[in-house]
């Protein structure tokens, strides 16, 4: 028999707004290949009759998705929650953030009492809750996989102590925690509290197959000798676009023929704008929206560098993803992916002269691009999603011993 | 009768400092560094000169006096030659005493431990002439056998060689360069003019360079004893055992508490109870043994890696770039006359910035990783190309 996870997530591309949903779906397809019976979870926005209901992914018929009727979507905060409130006219809805959790919570115990599992997996602190109360009706055992901490999105200074010590019960009453990196497990341990004996770091991946070259749409920028370098990313602390900006402005001293995309949304966008204006380099840096599936590619083929300047990165699946679609990468020493990928330009987020003068020489001389492309292009191929869910599926049949 | 031939490369490279785009045309040295890091020279050239040199060569000094049989060959860079007199004036006067016994010998190779021959021969001649100068100018002798850089060899190298004098030359007794034969005969090169080959026992040389501490080698530990049978084994079916080996492997490779000083106080000792062995210099075993047959190696072989080609310093884009770059600047840099220009060119000839370059393995912590005093070949690159930025604007500056 085939041992039967509940899990608790998020949104698969192509609708979901970051890495979050993007690991969900890598996760839950490869556990599905491994001959795992993943029920998938999900807040949803349904009818105001329905509390939740099963659907089917069309691109991973094996997995069942029961959507729950939920505001609750990846990187809410307090005040986008009441946004999205007072928008859908509250309702059946939780009239705070938290009491929004709570509900999804109570309504996960009514799935938990209603179907069969082994295991319990809930990514991340919205969905924390809902797996314990899950864990309280089953008596299963419970898996908290932790993708960021309120720790890393608030740049390591004003973490909103509600969502501290949500993320902090939840990993400690699971029965084992994952942590995206090793990075990150440090910040569970040393932040948190938590036994590192407990917490395994199971490493995001990427399937280099859901990758095709494709026209690009920037042909007449790159024909007329432009540079282009790509953030893509959340315009929020955590990304460190401030930091994208002003190593723009220092490229620029150098190489005016760079130009800037900024593809993403978020709550510094405005000031980053106004960085921009008052740097004196709004012509050369472009705030595109938050691009996706193949209009993300495009850009992603056509950037000469890909650049992660996150302040704290628990993983970051943007890198990979630029080298599946053969673009190098310089990425903030402080992010998990630094610990897999060792063909990338690296440096310390807040090191604006060093990650000028990497791109610099990178603009300057082809043979470091094609190099880093090359390598990196074939190291990425092996962090795969595959390997993340057989390590996974280690920690499950420790956990649920008659399946090993 | 087997002869046992002991030759230890010497070499430090002039590390390029970490070096940004901000640094160009600022009026700035390429090799000053004075951070804690590896990027050091003298800190590294002190490290290793306390940890390897000078006990190996207060070793190989008591060895000498108390075996008058005893013999061994060195080669020192150039440019370790000028970090000597720059750092380690102990580590000069250890290794003239040595050279002075007589039964110590020095060989030829390019000042700046270069890949020269394969860029440009006019440089590469004037490296080696370089190099003889210097060596007779520190300690007042001559080589009569060369080796190139990391053991490069072809046949068109010791065509070379032979052309400059050379009574013999050194290369890596490489599986595929040897196929059924013995490395432990002299051999002459294909169209060479009869000047001796001698080749690396890269399986006993290796059991001392990279196995000898190793916990997981079956032959652990290795004994003065155990090795000495190995060479006798070869009594008869062969002329001379040649190891060949960088001098770091004592203390520096192989850390003194893994016995390495021990076992070689204790090695010659060991190799003269068998009445048949003795030591030979590169140039005795020259003079002395004939060769057996010629050896056909028209492709480059190395002694680097498991490949044993050039591949270490030359597979990848970024290395191709910055050397094929350089020596791009060969003629304009010769052309300015200018003394610091051309001896800063020079010093960035050095094989080891390229090998810093190597991405080969990168990802798999070996050896390359351990010897890299950078973050990473991309970082290597960086400081390298910048450097040449750097170097270019000096040469157009307006006098």
């Amino acid at each position: 028999m085939a041992l039967r996870v509940l899990m608790f997530g998020w949104e698969f591309p192509p609708r979901s707004s970051g890495g979050l949903g993007v690991a969900c779906f890598g996760l839950s397809r490869a556990l599905a290949q491994e001959g795992v019976k993943v029920r998938f979870v999900l807040p949803k926005r349904m009818d105001p009759d329905v509390t939740y209901m099963d659907f089917s992914f069309a691109d991973v018929p094996d997995i069942i998705a029961t959507g729950v009727n939920s505001l609750l979507y990846p990187y809410v905060t307090e005040g986008s929650y009441l946004s999205s409130y007072y928008a859908v006219g509250g309702g059946m809805y939780g009239s705070s953030l938290f009491e929004e959790v709570l509900l999804y919570a109570s309504k996960a115990a009514d799935i938990a009492r209603t179907s069969s599992f082994d295991i319990i997996h809930a990514h991340d602190w919205l969905s924390f809750l809902a797996g314990l109360e899950a864990k309280r009706v089953s008596g299963k055992p419970l898996v908290v996989h932790v993708h960021a901490t309120e720790y890393d999105r608030s740049g390591g200074t004003s973490a909103n102590p509600r969502v501290f010590e949500i993320e902090k019960k939840g990993m400690q009453e699971a029965d084992k925690v994952i942590a995206v990196s090793s990075w990150t497990k440090h910040i569970i341990v040393e932040k948190y509290g938590i036994s590192p004996d407990k917490v395994e770091v199971v490493h995001n991946g990427v399937e280099t197959h859901d990758f095709k070259p494709l026209p690009s749409n920037l042909d007449a920028l790159k024909r007329a000798g432009k540079k282009i370098i790509l953030f893509h990313g959340r315009i929020t602390l955590q990304k460190g676009p401030d930091y994208f900006v002003r190593t723009a402005k220092r490229v620029l001293e150098y190489c005016p023929e760079a130009l800037f995309i900024v593809s993403g949304i978020g709550d510094m966008l405005p000031q980053m704008i106004r960085e921009t204006v008052a740097l004196g380099i709004s012509d050369k840096v472009f705030f595109v929206g938050a691009l996706w599936d193949e209009e993300r590619d495009r850009v992603y083929q056509a950037a000469d560098v890909v650049m992660m300047p996150s302040v704290s990165e628990p993983f970051g699946i943007v890198p990979l993803e630029a080298l599946a679609n053969g673009a190098p990468v310089l990425i903030s020493k402080q992010s998990g992916v630094a610990e897999v990928l060792s063909h990338a330009l690296k440096s310390d987020f807040w090191d604006i002269d060093e990650m000028a003068n990497q791109i610099v020489v990178m603009l300057r001389n082809d043979s470091l691009k094609e190099t880093l492309r090359k390598n990196g292009g074939k190291e990425v191929e092996t962090i795969t999603w595959s390997k993340a869910a057989q390590k996974l599926l280690g920690v499950y049949q420790s956990l649920v011993p008659q399946f090993a | 009768m087997a002869s046992v031939c002991f030759y230890f490369q010497v070499h430090q490279p002039w590390r390029v400092k970490r070096f940004r785009i901000f640094d160009i045309g600022n009026g700035n040295k390429y090799f000053d560094d004075q951070s804690a890091t590896n990027l050091n020279n003298e800190k590294i050239f002190r490290k290793v000169a306390e940890k390897s040199y000078l006990p190996a060569n207060a070793v190989m000094l008591s060895l000498l006096k108390h075996h008058p049989e005893f013999r061994v060959s060195y080669s020192l860079s150039g440019v370790f030659m000028e970090q000597m007199e720059s750092f380690g004036p102990d580590v000069l006067d250890s290794f003239r005493r040595l050279v002075d016994t007589g039964r110590a010998e020095l060989l030829s190779e390019t000042y700046y431990h270069s890949l020269s021959f394969l860029y440009s021969r006019e440089e590469f001649a004037e490296q080696v002439k370089l190099h003889r100068i210097k060596v007779h100018s520190l300690f007042g002798v001559t080589p009569k056998v060369f080796r190139n850089t990391e053991l490069i060899f072809s046949n068109e190298v010791a065509q070379v060689a032979a052309e400059l004098g050379y009574i013999g030359i050194l290369a890596e007794g490489a599986d595929h360069v040897l196929g059924w034969r013995s490395p432990n005969f002299l051999y002459t090169p294909k169209g060479a003019g009869g000047i001796k080959l001698m080749l690396k026992n890269y399986k006993l040389s290796d059991d001392i360079a990279f196995r000898f501490g190793s916990r997981s080698w079956a032959e652990y530990p290795l004994t003065a004893p155990k090795f000495s049978q190995w060479v006798n084994a070869i009594n008869g079916n062969g002329n001379v055992v040649n190891l060949f080996m960088d001098y770091e492997t004592f203390g520096e490779h192989q850390w003194e508490d893994t016995g390495i000083f021990k076992f070689l106080e204790s090695l010659p000792r060991e190799i003269l109870r068998h009445p048949d062995n003795d030591f030979v210099t590169v140039s005795e075993a020259a003079e002395r043994y004939e060769p057996v047959s010629e050896l056909d190696i028209p492709h480059y072989v190395s002694w680097a890696d498991t490949e044993r080609d050039l591949s270490a310093w030359l597979s990848n884009d970024i290395q191709h770039d910055a050397i094929g770059k350089l020596y791009a600047l060969e003629g304009e840099v010769k052309k300015s006359g200018n003394r610091r220009i051309v001896e800063d060119w020079r010093r960035l000839t050095t094989s080891d910035h390229f090998y810093y370059m190597c991405t080969k393995w990168w990802n798999d912590g070996d050896v390359h990783k351990y010897f890299n005093p950078y973050e990473s070949p991309y970082d290597a690159f960086i400081s390298y190309m910048n450097v040449l930025e750097d170097l270019k604007l000096r040469l157009h500056a307006p006098a």
